[in-house]
């Protein structure tokens, strides 16, 4: 009966729906949207402040982006958390450096799959906290509020992906 | 009538921790932790991500206005302007497309072993969210109120109910879906 469980995949429309019901259930529990990036720029704070000392939390940022603990770092931990359980229960786990669509086109070596997501990681961690969110916080949560802003970032975002993606792969390999 | 609720601290973690869960659980089954569907999405060769976000639109959209008129749920618009939104946006794209994985479906790569999201993605993503945090007292001064909109929804910018803009889109992104299939893609 729990089979379903156990599957390495669902149907995208399956997901969707659970994805959007669960936004639902999330106004209604803690009343706010769902969001991910907020949670990377605390977690830099935080350990900047390991560093650099008390100071960090007087940057103007850092006054209106606690660095601490908060609902959306705790997120980010369960969306690990609940990937690992899914991947476990259907044995998909498994470690993996270099995706397979990378390794046709630039080949199966770890370290230039590493650098380029790391720089991918700094842009993309730039953008998201510029444009105020990402594909959850804008894309889902943004978009299903009918929220200006949401539809403004998801078409931003998926038209400079789509021109990076097309000179990453259709001219240079 | 659930402020009770909303303003537990240590329940609330709780609670974001589950939502995270099942979030991830279902990221997971959608194989959207995958960078080939990612990049797939991007070249539109694979159309997983857009069944799943536009679906996900749909569903909450309804659901999440239904809940509003009956004073279950109230909306949390971000606010936005040009400047912000239009130009974080675009950063945001080449970075999605150069790693393959966005700061929710990276968390989700990681718990499933993805070793290029753990080790090269997430030390970025936090690179850059504290550069962004250096950069920012600048930015707010120049770029950022540039063309400001406010945390305005499309019905207040309209002025009109929710619904006259929720039942046609729904029926267009139920359309698109439906079409995509027709299509095979």
């Amino acid at each position: 009966m729990l089979s379903f469980l156990t599957m390495n995949e669902w149907s995208p429309y399956a997901v969707g729906i659970g994805i959007g019901l669960l936004s639902c259930l999330t106004f209604v529990l803690s009343d706010k949207p769902i969001g991910c990036s907020t949670a990377f720029a605390r977690t830099s704070g935080m350990l900047e402040e390991i560093v650099r000392g008390r100071k960090v939390r007087d940057m103007a940022y850092y006054r209106q982006f606690v660095p601490e603990i908060d609902w959306e770092w705790m997120l980010v931990l369960g969306v690990f958390l609940g990937a690992c359980t899914s991947a476990l229960l259907s044995g998909e786990f498994r470690l993996e450096w270099v995706p397979s669509l990378w390794a046709t086109t630039f080949g199966s070596e770890h370290l230039p799959r590493l650098v380029t997501a790391f720089c991918g990681g700094i842009i993309m961690g730039f953008g998201a906290r510029w444009a105020g969110g990402c594909t959850s916080g804008h894309g889902i949560s943004g978009t299903l509020q009918l929220a200006v802003s949401g539809w403004l970032a998801v078409a931003a975002f998926f038209a400079s992906g789509g021109l990076t993606a097309y000179i990453k792969y259709a001219l240079g390999g | 009538m659930f402020s009770a609720l909303h303003s537990n601290k240590s329940l609330q973690l709780v609670i974001g921790l589950g939502i995270g869960f099942f979030f991830g659980f279902l990221l997971q089954k959608g194989n959207v932790t995958e960078y080939d569907v990612i990049v797939g999405q991007l070249l539109f060769r694979d159309f997983t991500v857009v069944k799943i976000m536009v679906t996900a639109m749909v569903t909450g959209m309804v659901g999440v206005h239904i809940l509003r008129e009956l004073g279950l749920a109230q909306l949390h618009p971000k606010p936005g302007s040009l400047g912000m939104t239009l130009v974080g946006g675009l950063i945001f794209g080449v970075g999605f497309a150069v790693l393959g994985y966005c700061p929710g479906t990276i968390a989700a790569a990681v718990g499933q072993g993805k070793m290029d999201a753990a080790v090269g993605g997430l030390t970025g993503i936090i690179v850059g969210a504290g550069l962004y945090a250096h950069a920012f007292p600048y930015l707010s001064r120049t770029i950022l109120p540039r063309g400001d909109f406010g945390a305005q929804t499309f019905p207040e910018l309209l002025r009109v109910n929710p619904w006259v803009i929720i039942i046609p889109l729904s029926a267009a992104l139920i359309g698109l879906l439906y079409w995509l299939e027709r299509a095979g893609m």
